[in-house]
């Protein structure tokens, strides 16, 4: 009997250090989600490679950014909060704010201020910071296509070449989702880039977008992870690919691809730092570091997307492994830019779940 | 009458009776205590996570919990004219509240996923209602935003106060609560439901009959070809049964797409023109063709093991009696191996309703399942209420599947080994 009342309370004070141990064994060990592929590698390279050697620290990266919404709120449910810091797109980082799933950011104090002292509010690009999002980059959703697939005299650069099957025959690949696809089709249709979203408002507006999808809609290849429209414009599946800008540049430089980015009508967006709810004192060092001016302007010397801060963006220089300028395959340099829209995050926070019924409705028919 | 006092004893001088029962009683528990690992699991893992999904896809606990005043306040309003101050003013603290607190964006996603427009409306008053510091909070509140006048949206939040509702089960079968409260017909345009548990069911049909059809003949072959054939055709089947369903999946990519192997061979020898290539993948044709693939060893393995078991002098004693091949295969064999036909069918079928990977990579958007938009409604819209009623409409589907099955066929004439 003697050895029993014993063993028990031991137990218990062992699994209290266990799980003391655990929490202060973690600080070293960061869990961070992002989007994999070469967009993880940019920030491998950029800010975690440099934050392990200065302090240390483990960092782990875990590619669910895809569903990083409902990995946050399971994990919320489920009162087991494991991820530190989740790369996120703006529009899921207000949903997730709203449910109260990650920390509201203090911005001026948490961050690190720009090297000639500008405070972050006014460095980052402007409304950028919400209450609980710090954005990394802007990046952008464009068309590629391969240049082989056209004669050389007769290459598209506009949005409307997309959508003329006459000039330019072919399948083309689009995400499975009716997010930038009912842009381009209103753009491609006529509507002034800046109406675009107040035509989305409307049931004609709606219709006008649907109809102008269905003149391609038999030649369209619908993706839904990032890594596929590379793959069918390489394999000659497809001539036209929506992608983030990104991924072709990769595509092209890396893997020297012939393709070619339409930056006509490009849909940009940015992407960046939530932190889940009660993570802030374990992240706060890391999110300063990851933000700061050098290593955003670094980010851009791995993938082709454009840094969210003034200060850096002077800094964008060569690709770290091939050397060729990065200005020009930036999302926001000025010839790319000039027709660029924003994706209005509130529209598709308020329409998105019914615009995707809508979009799946019309993809059955 | 003195049965008892003289009833048969053990040697220690226990009746028999009691001493069987003490015996049967132990024997029970050392039965249940085998069986219990099995069963805490299957009651964690499996019971538990259906009654929650059940549970689920009812549970409406966000409206009733975070508008609790603005709730109470609507139980007297008349329902055709705009609340009054009352209901404003418990509006307003509900939502400076829910502010604190930072919980409105569940039920701002609730409400949106019935009218479009609420998720902004309720996050945007909420930011403002701080600013509300006296009443008359009706007239604050409209200066905020004057779609709170609109009477549609005080019906819908006084209808989703229940904590249960049946809107998610409306949803998945294409029907909705219209402002009045009765369930009309979405509008075409937002109908895909009804449709994608047909298009699952009969496509889950026609994989099961294209793998009975491929599958009983090869069966046949296996159990009756000299064990040193039928072993390497075995290994045939079961490779790829051992092979990663991604890989089996992604290589029937290779192979079928536009300028795949399939379509480079048909050009190359002169059967198509290079316009004219063949789209057998990302459509329905491409799923079937993958899934039955995938699914073909779950109808040879039970074929074999029910044909393995029939005596090969029975077809000889059968055409010794004067029937011919085909009439001894009919009347003899094949009413054998329907037991056979019965498990691979209800196990290729039941499979192929739950399958949701290879339908996504290569269904394109005619050649998916329901169980994607289970999994889309899970990861990406985090509508989980809708999943679960979907998953539950498939389950009960599968339910009444079996019990037709068995009163047809009869579970007891299944044999899987």
């Amino acid at each position: 009997m003697k050895a029993k009342t014993e063993i028990v309370p031991k137990a218990l004070v062992g699994l209290a250090a266990l799980s003391l141990g655990i929490s202060v064994a973690q600080a070293d060990t960061l869990n961070i989600v992002s989007w994999g592929g070469a967009y993880t590698m940019s920030q491998q390279r950029a800010y975690h490679e440099p934050w392990m050697e200065m302090t240390g620290d483990e960092i782990v990266n875990i590619d669910r950014s895809a569903n990083a919404l409902a990995g946050l709120r399971a994990q919320a449910q489920a009162g087991n909060i494991t991820w530190d810091l989740v790369d996120i797109l703006p529009a899921d980082a207000i949903i997730a704010c709203d449910e109260g799933l990650v920390e509201p950011l203090d911005h001026d104090a948490l961050l690190s201020a720009a090297p000639d002292g500008t405070l972050p509010t006014a460095d980052f690009i402007e409304g950028s910071l919400t209450e609980c999002f710090v954005p990394t980059i802007v990046y952008s959703n464009v068309i590629g296509y391969n240049t082989e697939a056209f004669p050389a005299d007769n290459q598209p650069f506009l949005m409307e070449d997309v959508f003329n099957l006459e000039d330019f025959p072919g399948m083309r690949a689009l995400q499975k989702a009716p997010i930038n696809n009912l842009e381009w089709a209103l753009m491609a249709d006529g509507v002034a880039t800046e109406d675009v979203y107040d035509v989305l408002e409307t049931e004609e507006g709606i219709q006008r977008a649907f109809a102008k999808l269905d003149t391609i809609k038999d030649h369209v290849i619908w993706w839904e992870e990032g890594a596929q429209p590379p793959q069918l414009l390489a394999d000659g599946e497809v001539v036209f690919a929506s992608a983030y800008n990104g991924r072709l540049f990769n595509a092209a430089v890396n893997e020297g691809q012939p393709f070619e980015i339409i930056w006509d009508k490009q849909v940009f967006e940015l992407d960046g730092w939530v932190v889940p709810k009660g993570k802030l004192d374990k992240v706060a060092d890391y999110l300063a570091f990851s933000t700061d001016t050098q290593r955003l302007a670094d980010q851009a010397k791995y993938i082709s997307y454009g840094p969210a801060r003034a200060s850096s963006a002077s800094q964008v220089s060569t690709h770290a492994d091939t050397g060729i300028d990065m200005k020009p395959h930036m999302p926001t340099y000025g010839p790319n830019f000039a027709t660029a829209i924003q994706k209005n995050d509130e529209f598709w926070a308020d329409y998105g779940d019914e615009l995707n019924q809508r979009f799946n409705a019309w993809l059955a028919r | 009458m003195s049965r008892t006092g003289k009833g048969l004893t053990t040697a220690n001088g226990v009746p028999l009776k009691v001493s069987l029962m003490r015996t049967n009683r132990r024997n029970q528990i050392r039965a249940f205590l085998l069986v219990a690992p099995l069963l805490l699991f299957l009651v964690i893992a499996f019971v538990m996570p259906i009654l929650d999904m059940l549970k689920r896809s009812v549970d409406n606990p966000e409206v009733h919990t975070q508008l609790s005043r603005t709730v109470a306040q609507l139980q007297d309003w008349d329902g055709d004219s705009v609340p009054d101050e009352a209901v404003f003013e418990a509006l307003v603290q509900d939502l400076k509240e829910g502010a604190a607190a930072r919980n409105l964006g569940l039920v701002a996603s609730r409400l949106n996923y019935e009218i479009s427009g609420m998720r902004s409306l309720i996050t945007k008053t909420a930011r403002r209602t701080g600013r509300i510091e006296s009443g008359p909070y009706k007239e604050a509140v409209l200066d905020i935003d004057e779609d709170w006048a609109d009477i549609d949206i005080w019906r819908l939040i006084k209808r989703e106060s229940n904590p249960y509702t049946l809107s998610y089960y409306l949803a998945a079968v294409d029907l909705k609560f219209d402002s009045n409260g009765d369930i009309v017909e979405q509008p075409e345009y937002l109908q895909i439901y009804q449709q994608l548990f047909v298009r699952t069911f009969w496509m889950s049909m026609a994989i099961t009959g294209l793998c009975l059809l491929l599958g009983y003949p090869i069966a046949f072959l296996l159990a009756n070809t000299p064990l040193r054939y039928s072993n390497l055709l075995m290994i045939l089947v079961l490779l790829p049964f051992w092979t990663s369903l991604l890989v089996r999946t992604t290589t029937w990519i290779a192979i079928l797409q536009q300028q795949g192997i399939l379509n480079d061979i048909f050009v190359g020898l002169g059967l198509l023109d290079e316009d004219s290539r063949l789209s057998m993948i990302y459509n329905k044709t491409g799923t079937l063709v993958a899934m039955t693939h995938i699914l073909l060893p779950f109808m040879i393995l039970p074929l074999y093991s029910v044909m393995k078991t029939i005596p090969p002098y029975y077809m000889r004693a059968a055409r010794s009696l004067g029937a011919r091949p085909f009439l001894a295969f009919r009347r003899v064999y094949f009413p054998l191996t329907i037991p056979g036909i019965g498990a691979g069918s209800i196990l290729v079928f039941i499979l192929a309703i739950g399958y949701y990977i290879t339908p996504a990579l290569v269904g394109g958007q005619d050649g998916i399942f329901i169980t994607n938009f289970i999994a889309y409604h899970m990861q990406t819209s985090l509508n989980w209420g809708l999943a679960a009623a979907i998953a539950s409409i498939l389950l009960f589907v599968v339910i009444a599947f079996y019990l037709i099955y068995n009163r047809l066929i009869g579970v007891d004439n299944v044999k899987l080994g």
